[in-house]
């Protein structure tokens, strides 16, 4: 009969379809490193590479470390699961700063609240620090010091003013604590003082704009320089001078660059000059200020990206791209910069749309592409590993 | 203070109902109630009249009531073709997504009137629970019949959700239900329902509910070596999940001749946290929030002469949100929003042969959200179709909608005005007379627009915005059989194969910055999918009955928006390729006993489909067993559910681990 052949096929069909569909769940294996030959290959240089940090999407728990190996030529993708299996949910959410200072490996993981240290040359785990809400990080004298955008809770909730922690680097423990300004960003140390960039970031459109100033030895804010709206980073260069960057509002007030000096009279840092160049980061290398801005605009409907070089004895923008080849068409959000000191080689993230695979690209000291490889979900962070760390 | 208020009136609408009852039995027993049997349940049939070109896909009655759901979203899973988004828990998010179109393309009906959320497009399904829900039904493109409201024609899916309808038998005059849940989570969910015969032609309805859960539930992370060995393997308790609702619901529905009309009362006001992402270091998020939903309806319909046919729609609805994180360690957010929206709808019908009909409706709706942000709309629709059948083997709709936007915004650059018009056509042939095979094939155009969100939410929202378009091709078939002998009893399947494409897609894109971004007309992704559902029920011996219903949604939805990304034509997130879901219901005299099976396979929980956001299939068995009681004039029913029966310890939005095995038990009684 007809219908009940009909039917029989059906019913056939739809079970084949259930048996094929159904492909079993197992068990989560660790997600394994990643490697991929680069075409370089540096043996004489200083450094044994360079460790990238990714953010990874907030709430995506995807920070994972990457590291561009100069004696092997290659590039090592998602090191920290394999070499640290053990730890519950890996390295964690927003890694915002990485630095390396002895033989330790400093990761700041902003939404996991906590400093992830790292044997340098092995990536493996030697411990944490729990800090809330953690930034930057900086060194000096066997400590590290770790900015914070929440302090001690204050009698006003809607004040959270920030701070700065000071972690023994031989115990790990954290020493001391002191209230700075509105959620701090990046710090510098200098001639026993610490210098960090308070922005204000919690409390737009009153941006704090100081720069707060901590005696190391008493630990206690001595004083704040008033700068510039929504302040970032800061960085000293060879002449004991500050570059600090204000973000501006996103909106009337562009990003701007501070230079902090000296007085002469009082002897005290004061800004002694404004540059009108929008800055998103840069990183200072002999007398050359490398910089690139990245800001919205709402008429094109596109982020403005800008790239230069500063002359940090003149301030005056001696270049306006150190990219020569016309590649930078190819990077979306640059997020990362970070310059060889050795061969001058340079080193950008793009970032792309923050969910998905970023670039990591070297260009040379001419400013052409060298190679660029396929990084972890926001590329942004790079320190160093000397072959003496 | 306000979860002690929700209690209190939670128990004084108990109280009040406890008082009704005494006078309705006295009036009951004295009444000479004329003997005129006409069941207000009739009254719906009378509105079906005008029967659709494509059938949804339903769940109604018994079937509904043995699925082990508690809220309308976990009832959903039994449909084709639909993703949902479950964050977990009871207080957890849960949204629903039609053939991989989003969410906001999806509308959801409640008594026959949309749900809306001007601020962002999404309905949380998990907000609204089955105790009272009759049926659900789920249409692809939308309700294929003429006489609707020009709104039913906007959304490229739709689900409506139809409360329970008062069905009077001879001589009944009122029905009383209470009825109580618990289990896991610390579940305590007491609800009541009564209905009552006001006269022959009038009756009303009132229900309440509360829902009261810790949200507490074990969760596990592992994952093991590529030798086998285990990295890590842990156990925590979900943190902040609690929640505290009070529901209540009242109606009021009359009878015309050739007509009807209903007015509906709805609030619901809930206090939750919400418990966050699971990240390293991180195992409780401070976040909470109050909603308040409160929205006034009206329905009116009737055949005005034998040609022409009127229906009128109104609702009110206000919406309060407010959201607090107190987390000493995050920025201190404490935002409120208030949205209203006024509802009219006029639709007309006219026949102008009797296989010929021709309607036009016109909407008008006004959206106001204020507080942290200032936005307000108005929204008009204005649909025309026509509906045509040909010795009702052949049937064919086409129907035409334009959207008007009128925006305006306060101390922010206000979005342009818009305008849309999108054809549907729809069709359905039986080929042979003596089989009951029926094709069917649609075509069909829609915009979303953007939301309030999308537009002027702070430093993201991007007032340029254009609307979202969908367009939607299905061919699919129908086959049913209802043999008078043997083991097999009825049989009924559907399969469907469609090709959609979404244009201008919505997307939060970067501005560069940390955390920062900005919304785009960026997305495109063109998705082909093949549904299929099929439902037997069988004939046994010793009056034991057994019912299976299967149902299976083959998905590829590929970004197409740019070659030059890494993602170009990966799956989009959260779409797997192969889910499914399995129902069998057994039942012997009074007892029942049920299975269902949710299965949705392996899928990527980012743009990029690489190993590291690849995530594995997930599948749950849930079962129930019911037994039933009639003492006197009382039923009483006993209920026992275990869900995720082998325990399974899985995410469907990473980072939000679902629960575990849980169970929950249940007693209800009607009078």
């Amino acid at each position: 009969m007809m219908r009940g052949r009909i039917l029989h096929i059906i019913i056939g069909m739809m079970l084949a379809m259930l048996v094929s569909m159904t492909s079993c769940r197992e068990d989560d294996v660790i997600v394994l490193t990643e490697y991929e030959s680069l075409p370089m290959l540096d043996r004489e240089s200083p450094f044994a590479g360079f460790y990238l940090l990714n953010e990874g999407n907030m709430g995506s728990n995807k920070c994972t470390l990457d590291f561009v190996d100069f004696e092997q030529g290659q590039y090592a993708r998602n090191l920290y699961a394999e070499r640290n299996p053990n730890v519950v949910k890996e390295l964690g959410d927003v890694g915002n700063d990485i630095q390396i200072y002895g033989s330790k490996l400093y990761a700041v993981i902003n939404c996991s609240h906590k400093v992830e240290v790292l044997d340098a040359r092995t990536c493996q785990r030697i411990g944490q620090v729990d800090i809330p809400n953690c930034r930057y990080v900086a060194f000096d004298g066997g400590y590290a010091y770790v900015s914070s955008y929440v302090g001690p809770v204050g009698i006003d909730p809607n004040a959270q003013l920030g701070a700065v922690f000071q972690v023994d680097t031989a115990t790990l423990e954290v020493t001391a604590e002191v209230t700075v300004g509105y959620q701090p960003d990046e710090l510098v140390v200098q001639d026993g003082l610490i210098y960090v960039a308070n922005s204000g970031g919690y409390r737009k459109p009153n941006y704090d704009y100081t720069v707060s100033v901590i005696d190391i030895a008493t630990m206690t804010q001595i004083r704040k320089i008033p700068v510039g709206i929504n302040l970032h980073r800061v960085r000293a260069d060879r002449y004991g001078k500050l570059w600090v960057s204000s973000r501006g509002d996103y909106k009337s007030v562009p990003s701007r660059l501070f230079v902090l000096e000296k007085d002469k009279r009082t002897g005290r840092m004061e800004v002694s000059d404004t540059l009108d160049i929008p800055c998103s980061e840069m990183e200072i290398c002999g007398d050359s200020l490398y910089l690139y801005s990245v800001a919205w605009s709402d008429i094109s409907q596109e982020n403005r990206v800008t790239y230069g070089i500063v002359d940090v004895r003149t301030g005056r923008l001696v270049s306006d791209n150190f990219i020569t080849d016309g590649t930078e068409t190819d990077i979306e959000i640059p997020y990362g910069l970070k310059v060889n000191p050795e061969n001058g080689d340079i080193y950008v993230t793009d970032a792309k749309n923050y969910v998905s695979s970023g670039n990591l690209l070297c260009y040379g000291r001419d400013g052409k592409l060298k190679w660029k490889v396929r990084t972890g979900d926001i590329p942004a962070h790079m320190a160093f590993l000397k072959k003496t760390n | 203070m306000e979860r002690l208020c929700r209690w209190v009136s939670f128990v004084c609408a108990i109280g009040v109902l406890a008082a009704l009852p005494v006078r309705v039995w006295a009036d009951e027993t004295s009444s000479t109630d004329s003997i005129q049997t006409r069941s207000l349940g009739e009254v719906m049939v009378t509105a079906n009249r005008y029967s659709e070109v494509i059938p949804s896909q339903k769940l109604a009655g018994k079937e509904l009531q043995a699925l082990n759901s508690f809220s309308v979203a976990d009832a959903i899973r039994y449909f084709s073709g639909i993703q949902i988004k479950d964050y977990g828990g009871v207080g957890g998010l849960k949204t629903v997504n039609i053939r991989s179109m989003g969410t906001n393309h999806m509308g959801v009906y409640y008594n026959g009137i949309q749900l809306g959320n001007a601020q962002n497009g999404q309905v949380d399904l998990g907000k609204f629970s089955l105790e009272n829900i009759e049926e659900i039904s789920l249409y692809n493109g939308q309700k294929s019949e003429i006489f609707q409201s020009a709104r039913e024609f906007g959304s490229a899916g739709s689900i409506y959700l139809t409360t329970r309808r008062p069905k009077f038998k001879p001589g009944e005059k009122s029905h009383l239900k209470a009825s109580f849940k618990t289990g896991s989570f610390d579940l305590v969910n007491p609800s009541v329902l009564f209905e009552y015969k006001l006269s022959e032609s009038v009756s009303m309805t009132f229900n309440s509910e509360w829902t009261n859960s810790s949200g507490k539930y074990k969760f596990r992370y592992k994952r093991v070596t590529p030798s086998g060995e285990v990295a890590y393997d842990t156990t925590a308790t979900r943190q902040n999940g609690d929640i505290d609702a009070v529901r209540f619901e009242g109606g009021l529905q009359g009878y015309l001749s050739n007509g009807f009309w209903k007015a509906y009362v709805y609030h619901y006001s809930s206090e939750r946290g919400i418990p966050g992402a699971i990240v390293n270091n991180v195992w409780r998020n401070g976040e909470r929030l109050w909603d308040r939903n409160t929205f006034v309806q009206g329905v009116y319909q009737q055949d005005i002469t034998r040609k022409y046919s009127l229906k009128v729609n109104a609702k009110y609805a206000f919406d309060y949100t407010h959201y607090v994180n107190n987390d000493d360690k995050l920025m201190r957010v404490d935002n409120q929003y208030k949205q209203r929206e006024v509802y009219v709808s006029l639709a007309n019908k006219y026949s102008i042969l009797r296989n010929w009909d021709v309607s036009v409706a016109y909407d008008m709706q006004w959206n106001g959200l204020s507080e942290y942000l200032s936005a307000s709309r108005y929204t008009h629709w204005i649909s025309a179709a026509t509906a045509f059948s040909l010795a009702d083997r052949l049937k064919m709709q086409a129907s035409v909608l334009a959207t008007l936007v009128d925006e305006t915004a306060e101390g922010q650059t206000k979005a342009p005005n818009k305008s849309k018009v999108t054809p549907a056509v729809f069709l359905s042939y039986q080929p042979l007379k003596r089989y009951n095979w029926v094709l069917r094939a649609f075509y069909k155009q829609i915009y979303r627009m953007p939301t309030f969100n999308d537009l002027y939410y702070t430093d993201m929202g991007n007032s340029a915005l254009k609307p979202e378009s969908a367009t939607q091709y299905n061919v699919g078939f129908t086959y049913a059989v209802a043999p008078k002998t043997g083991f097999l009893s009825g049989f009924h399947t559907g399969v469907d194969a469609y090709y959609n494409l979404v244009k201008d897609k919505i997307v939060a894109y970067p501005k560069g910055q940390q955390f920062r971004w900005t919304m785009l007309n960026l997305g495109k992704v063109d998705i082909r999918g093949v549904d299929v559902q099929a439902t037997a029920t069988f004939r046994l011996p010793l009056e034991i009955g057994l019912m299976t219903k299967v149902q299976y949604t083959y998905q590829e939805a590929i970004d197409i928006t740019n070659p030059s990304d890494n993602y170009y034509r990966d799956q989009i997130p959260y779409i797997p390729w192969h889910s499914g879901s399995a129902i069998l219901g057994l039942t012997y005299k009074d007892w029942g006993l049920n299975y269902s099976f949710v299965y949705v396979g392996e899928r990527y929980n980012q743009q990029e489909n690489i190993e590291y956001n690849y995530v594995q299939p997930w599948y749950t068995s849930d079962i129930s067993l019911v037994k039933s009681f009639k003492i006197k004039a009382v039923n009483l029913k006993v209920t026992a559910e275990v869900n995720n029966l082998f325990d399974q310890a899985y995410d469907v939005v990473l980072n939000y681990p679902m629960p575990m095995r849980n169970y929950r038990f249940g007693i209800a009684i009607e009078l």
